[in-house]
């Protein structure tokens, strides 16, 4: 399992997403690779699931994972939701 | 042996490599995590120093292009491309600063009301990489610069968060979240200007606002493209028979343009993924040990992080402040023909659009749409002015043809730099 955090370079805001969904993974007692980058890279990495703020999420689509679309960047609740869901399925 | 040791701590890329490693026996990682996290830091050091020669290349025949088609010196503010060129120079005092000033974070927020930790790993590096330019080119050296650097660093991280903090309450409507990026004072100018002309009940989020430009928001992309337009405008105006005899070895000068504007992009792209590794194991551990000291300190994230609030104000407030930009550069052009020598400071695509559509944001957010527009426009002037004043004190790197182009890197560096002079 392989989740991609995005942002615009990939540097800052995919950054600490990816290191609030490795909090909710230890919550939820699951196992994943998780990673993150810019736009531009993200079409040559593989993934399971692409993870967004959603002014970005409908550039993932195309990427062929499933696509989480976040309405904050802060707020763990919606990730924790939002993440378990993508997983389940 | 002692020269070994002062040896290795002088290459910079291993220093960086020793403070992720401390980092991680800090974290009581594995030793496998240990060794893997610090052989990466280096790798990404030793990269970002990679992208620093692609980008000099390409911006060299700009700049010529730029001094031969209209006579004067044309500069495209771009963080990622200064930063891995004064890294040359100044790496180990950068390294140090970074480190130091990280832990002076952490210091001032548990013992002061400031209490912000400013997570933005890259903005850090680059703040870092200029405070230690601008010591050196003051005068400054070994241990009193490094102490004073990551004083003032600390300090400033915990700063600038501060300031933002009001219009932040009024953008996320919490205050758990603080705001960590280093054009604070470019946002907050825009979130006034917003609440001087704006009404901030008519917000952008009520347009229906034609999403068809948020392909722009993949950095790559938007710098290749816009790079490319300011390389034809200069590469016309320096005429064919110039970039073919001087330049391109007799390659079209069309063809030429396009290969050197993309090859920007290129140095640039290795740059950050050079910056993703140094920072992979840094942030990490930062945030990790001052989460453990200073428990009640709000965290200070990077500007997206006010994006979703507000899609739309991020693209109105990126074009108009690419609209500053180009009236900026027009102004500066004008103001050139009677003071030679000055810096003629260009669009950079990429501080316009992050710091623009961040000041869009906020000015949405005490002003409205109207308060976006000309908040982002008042931003987009700013990022303009601020690097004139700025690379005067920059020493050897304000003769680049890139320089800092965020607001708190101009305000902090024009004010350190002018205050060195006094004591020199």
């Amino acid at each position: 399992m392989k989740i991609l955090v995005c942002c615009g370079s990939g540097l800052g805001s995919s950054f600490m997403i990816e290191m609030n969904i490795k909090k909710v993974l230890a919550e939820l007692g699951v196992e994943a690779t998780v990673d993150h980058s810019d736009l531009s890279s993200a079409s040559g990495i593989k993934a399971d699931i692409y993870v967004g703020t959603r002014d970005i999420a409908s550039q993932l689509t195309s990427l062929g994972g499933k696509v989480v679309s976040l309405n904050s960047m802060i707020d763990k609740n919606e990730l924790k939701e939002k993440i378990g869901a993508a997983l389940v399925d | 042996m002692l020269q070994f040791i002062l040896d290795i701590l002088s290459v910079p890329a291993i220093l960086v490599g020793l403070i992720s490693m401390i980092g991680l026996i800090a974290l009581k990682k594995s030793s496998a995590d240990i060794i893997k996290g610090t052989i990466k830091t280096i790798l990404g050091f030793l990269i970002l120093g990679g992208g620093a020669g692609i980008v000099v290349g390409a911006l060299s025949s700009f700049g010529a292009m730029f001094q031969h088609g209209f006579n004067i010196n044309g500069v495209v503010p771009h963080n990622e491309a200064i930063v891995a060129m004064a890294l040359k120079t100044y790496g180990t005092q950068t390294a140090l600063i970074m480190a130091f000033g990280m832990v002076m974070n952490i210091l001032i927020a548990r013992f002061t009301p400031l209490k912000y930790i400013f997570l933005t790993g890259h903005h850090t590096l680059y703040m870092a990489c200029m405070i230690a330019s601008i010591l050196a080119v003051g005068g400054m050296q070994g241990v009193s610069l490094v102490i004073v650097g990551s004083i003032i660093l600390g300090f400033i991280m915990a700063l600038f968060p501060a300031i933002a903090q009001p219009t932040m309450r009024k953008i996320t409507g919490t205050d758990d979240v603080a705001f960590g990026h280093f054009s604070t004072v470019g946002y907050v100018f825009s979130a006034w200007i917003g609440s001087l002309v704006g009404n901030k009940e008519k917000t952008t989020e009520d347009i229906n606002f034609p999403q068809g430009l948020s392909f722009l928001r993949d950095s790559s992309l938007a710098v290749s493209l816009v790079m490319l337009v300011l390389y034809f405008i200069v590469a016309i105006a320096s005429g064919p028979a110039y970039v073919e005899k001087e330049l391109s070895g007799g390659q079209h000068f069309i063809v030429f343009s396009i290969i050197q504007a993309i090859t920007f992009a290129g140095g640039v792209y290795i740059i950050l993924a050079g910056v993703r590794l140094v920072l992979a194991e840094i942030v990490p551990a930062f945030s990790g040990i001052a989460t453990t000291l200073v428990p009640d300190a709000k965290p200070a994230i990077d500007c997206p992080v006010v994006y979703p609030y507000a899609p739309n104000a991020v693209l109105i407030g990126f074009l108009s402040s690419f609209a500053g930009g180009v009236v900026g550069m027009i102004v500066l052009l004008m103001l050139g023909k009677s003071m030679p020598g000055l810096p003629i400071i260009l669009p950079g695509v990429v501080p316009h659009f992050f710091c623009g559509a961040t000041a869009g944001v906020f000015g949405n957010a005490t002003g409205g749409l109207r308060g976006s527009i000309a908040g982002a426009f008042a931003q987009g002037l700013l990022i303009t002015f601020l690097p004139v004043l700025l690379m005067p004190v920059l020493g050897d790197l304000g003769f680049a043809n890139t320089t800092f182009s965020d607001a708190d890197f101009g305000v902090v560096g024009i004010v350190l730099g002018n205050l060195l002079q006094f004591f020199k």
